[in-house]
C-alpha cells in the first residue's frame, strides 16, 4: 500500500491512464503550466505535453462541448471545468447534448466523456465559487453523477469514470484535496454504483458524501461516547444509486440521517429518503432526517459560511433527534 | 460517399445532372413530407428544407468518405445528402422502428453514425463545440478527416458559436464551418438580430479564413467547399464557409409566415429556386426532366409505404438507450 493525497490520487488516475492509452487527453483553464487552479494537474504538461495537456479559453460551453465531440469520435477526453459553478455555463452541453445523444440517435453513439469539476464551502471563497450543484445533474437521465470522499476511491472511481462509455460528472470537494490515505499499489478500479460502508453500526445508518462523509465519521465517534453505534454510508455515485446497499443497512439499523453539503432543500437527500421510505417503510423506527446547508446563498463572510453549511455536530444533533436522544 | 471525380464522373453536365438528381430527391421528399405531415400523419414539428438543397448537395458531394457533418432542427437536406436512405428518414418522422434513430430521435435528432452523420441538433448552435472536438480528435489521431457543422445565420448569435469558432482557430482544427444564411432566424428577419450584414466578419475576427459563396448555385458551392475541405484537411485550419441562400417555404409547416411579405417568397421561388437553377443551366429536355421526376417521386412515395408499413417501438422501449 502507497499513501496519496486525494489531489495526487486524481492525478495518479489521469496520469496512468494517459500513459496507457493515446485516446485519454485533458482539457480545462489553467491546468497546464500552472497545473490547475488546485494543482491537480502539475507536472502532467511537462510528462504528456501541450496537446494531451490542454490549457483552453475560458469557454465552458465549448470546452465541454469539444469534450463530446472528441468522445463521439472515439476518445476518452477528461474535461475538468474549474469550479462546479462553471458547470452552469455548460448546462446545455451537459444536459441536453451529452446526457442526450445516445437516446436520440437509437443506441447508436457512446460518449466516453468525464468532466471533472469541485467545490464546496469552508474557505471563504463567496456565493459563486462554493455551490454544490450535484442535485441539478443527478436528475438527469443519461449523465452518471460520481462523488468520492477519499483518495482511494477518487482514484478508482476516476479510473472507472474514464473507461466509462456514459458521460460522467465527477465531483471533488475543494477541502478534501489534502487529506491522505492509503491505496494500492496498482490502481483498482471501482465499479460506478457501488457504496461503500466506511464505519458499521447497529442503530442509525448516516447515507453522506463529500466533506460530510468525514464530518459523520467525527459525529459517528461522538454518538459512539454516548452509546450509539452508527454505520456510515457513503454512496461514492449518486447516480445511479446503490439502492440495494442501502435498503439493507436500513433494513439492519432501522433509521436513517441523510447528510451533503448542498442545500437541503429539493437535495439529493430528499431523494434518498424517498427511495428509504418506499423501499423500508416497514422497518423505519424513525422519520428520515436530513442534514445539509440552509436555503441560502453562501455568504463570505467566515462566521455566517460556518454558519450556512453542515459540520459534524448538526449530524451528531440529527442522529441523537432520530434515535430519541436529543 | 466517393466524390464525382473519384466515381469517374467528369463531365461537368454529368456531374450538375447528379447533383440536380440529389436537390431533386430532397425537394419531393420535403414536399412528401409536407403533404403527409398536413394529413395529419406525422407526430411532432417539422422544419423543411425547400430552398436550401443546393448547401446541402454542394457541401456534402465534396466530402471525402471518412468526413464527418452535424446538422440543424432542418436536417432532411443534409442527412439525404449524406447518404441515408429516404426510407430510413421518412420512418423515423413517422416514429417507427424501421427510422435511423429507431423512433427515439425524430426530424430533429437524424443520427446515422455509419455514414459520418453525428446527429441534427434542435438547439441553435448546440453541434457546434462537438463538431471542433471531432475535428480536435481527427488532428490529435492524425486522421486526414475534416468535420463539417451546418447551422444558419440565427446561431451566430448564440454564444457555442463564438466559443467553437475562438476554439477551433485556436486549435486549427480540421473544421468546416457552414453558414446558411437565410436570412431568418426562425420568423426573425437579419435587420432584427444582426448589427452586420456580412457574417463573414464573424469569423474574421477570430482571424479564421472565410469564403462566401451563392448558396443557390449548386456548382458553386460544391466548387468552394471542396477548397474549404481541402484547406482544412491540410492542417491550415478551419474555415467558414458563407452561403447566401433562401427558404422558399415557413420556419416550420403551417407556418403563416405574417413576418414577411406574400410576394417575397412567390419572388424568391421565380427567382431564387436551387433546382430549376440547376435544371436551367443543364437544358434538360421536357423528357429528361419528367423521367428524373418520376423516378425520384417513386422513390419517395416508396418511403412513405415503408414507413407506413413499419412497427410502433413498444412504450416501455422508451426505457432503453439511456445508458450504453
Amino acid at each position: 500500500m502507497a499513501e496519496l493525497s486525494y489531489r495526487e490520487a486524481v492525478r495518479d488516475a489521469m496520469s496512468t491512464a494517459m500513459r496507457r492509452d493515446d485516446d485519454v487527453f485533458i482539457m480545462g483553464e489553467d491546468i497546464a503550466e500552472m497545473g490547475g487552479s488546485m494543482g491537480v494537474t502539475q507536472g502532467m504538461l511537462e510528462e504528456f505535453g501541450p496537446e494531451r495537456v490542454r490549457n483552453t479559453p475560458i469557454s465552458e460551453m465549448a470546452i465541454v462541448g469539444a469534450g463530446i465531440g472528441a468522445a463521439i469520435a472515439g476518445m476518452r477526453p477528461i474535461v475538468e471545468i474549474m469550479y462546479q459553478d462553471f458547470t452552469t455555463l455548460a448546462m446545455e452541453q451537459i444536459v441536453s447534448q451529452a446526457a442526450k445523444h445516445r437516446y436520440m440517435s437509437g443506441g447508436q453513439i457512446k460518449v466516453p466523456i468525464t468532466i471533472r469539476t469541485q467545490g464546496g464551502a469552508g474557505w471563504s471563497p463567496g456565493a459563486q465559487h462554493a455551490q454544490q450543484l450535484e442535485a441539478w445533474f443527478v436528475h438527469v437521465p443519461g449523465l452518471k453523477v460520481v462523488f468520492p470522499s477519499t483518495p482511494e476511491d477518487v482514484r478508482g472511481l476516476l479510473w472507472s469514470s474514464i473507461y466509462e462509455d456514459n458521460p460522467i460528472v465527477f465531483f471533488e470537494h475543494r477541502t478534501l484535496y489534502g487529506i491522505k490515505g492509503e491505496v494500492p499499489d496498482e490502481i483498482e478500479p471501482i465499479e460506478i454504483g457501488k457504496a461503500r460502508i466506511h464505519r458499521e453500526g447497529e442503530d442509525v445508518t448516516v447515507v453522506a458524501t463529500g466533506r460530510l462523509v468525514h464530518e459523520s465519521l467525527k459525529a459517528a465517534e461522538q454518538a459512539a461516547e454516548e452509546g450509539i453505534s452508527v454505520e456510515v454510508f457513503d454512496p461514492r455515485t449518486l447516480q445511479p444509486l446503490d439502492e440495494d446497499a442501502l435498503i439493507a443497512s436500513v433494513q439492519k439499523t432501522n433509521r436513517a440521517v441523510v447528510a451533503h453539503e448542498a442545500v437541503t432543500r429539493m437535495g439529493w437527500g430528499a431523494e434518498v429518503a424517498a427511495v428509504v421510505q418506499e423501499k423500508a417503510f416497514d422497518y423505519l423506527d424513525a422519520p428520515v432526517a436530513r442534514v445539509g446547508a440552509k436555503f441560502t446563498p453562501i455568504p463570505f463572510a467566515p462566521v455566517m459560511e460556518e454558519w450556512v453549511v453542515p459540520h459534524a455536530k448538526d449530524v451528531l444533533a440529527a442522529i441523537k433527534k432520530t434515535v430519541g436522544k436529543e | 460517399m466517393a466524390t464525382l471525380e473519384e466515381k469517374g464522373q467528369v463531365s461537368s453536365s454529368g456531374r450538375l445532372k447528379e447533383f440536380l438528381r440529389e436537390m431533386l430527391l430532397i425537394r419531393r421528399f420535403e414536399e412528401k413530407v409536407e403533404e403527409r405531415f398536413r394529413a395529419g400523419e406525422l407526430p411532432g414539428f417539422l422544419h423543411v428544407a425547400i430552398g436550401q438543397e443546393a448547401v446541402a448537395v454542394g457541401v456534402c458531394q465534396a466530402l471525402e468518405e471518412n468526413d464527418v457533418i452535424a446538422s440543424t432542427h432542418r436536417a432532411h437536406g443534409h442527412t439525404l445528402a449524406k447518404g441515408t436512405h429516404p426510407n430510413e428518414v421518412m420512418a423515423e418522422l413517422y416514429g417507427k422502428v424501421e427510422g435511423m434513430s429507431h423512433g427515439y430521435g425524430g426530424s430533429m435528432h437524424l443520427y446515422d453514425m455509419e455514414r459520418g452523420n453525428l446527429g441534427a441538433n434542435a438547439v441553435v448552435g448546440g453541434g457546434l463545440p462537438g463538431v471542433v472536438g471531432a475535428a480536435l480528435a481527427f488532428k490529435l489521431r492524425g486522421e486526414p478527416r475534416v468535420a463539417v457543422a451546418f447551422f444558419g445565420d440565427g446561431a451566430t448569435n448564440i454564444g457555442t458559436f463564438h466559443e467553437s469558432l475562438n476554439l477551433a482557430q485556436l486549435w486549427t482544427v480540421p473544421a468546416v464551418f457552414v453558414c446558411e444564411n437565410n436570412h431568418y432566424a426562425e420568423s426573425t428577419p437579419a435587420k432584427q438580430q444582426l448589427p452586420i450584414e456580412d457574417l463573414t466578419k464573424r469569423a474574421e475576427a477570430f482571424g479564421m479564413t472565410s469564403m462566401k459563396v451563392d448558396g443557390q448555385d449548386v456548382e458553386a458551392v460544391y466548387d468552394v467547399a471542396k477548397k474549404a475541405l481541402k484547406h482544412a484537411r491540410e492542417g491550415k485550419g478551419p474555415v467558414f464557409l458563407l452561403a447566401e441562400t433562401y427558404r422558399l417555404t415557413g420556419h416550420y409547416i403551417g407556418d403563416p409566415q405574417v413576418y414577411r411579405p406574400k410576394e417575397e417568397v412567390r419572388e424568391l421561388r421565380q427567382t431564387q429556386d436551387p433546382v430549376t437553377k440547376a435544371r436551367e443551366k443543364l437544358e434538360l429536355s421536357d423528357s429528361e426532366w419528367d423521367e428524373m421526376d418520376a423516378e425520384i417521386v417513386k422513390i419517395v412515395d416508396a418511403s412513405v409505404e415503408f414507413s407506413k408499413q413499419g412497427t410502433d417501438p413498444k412504450p416501455e422501449d422508451a426505457l432503453k438507450n439511456v445508458y450504453s
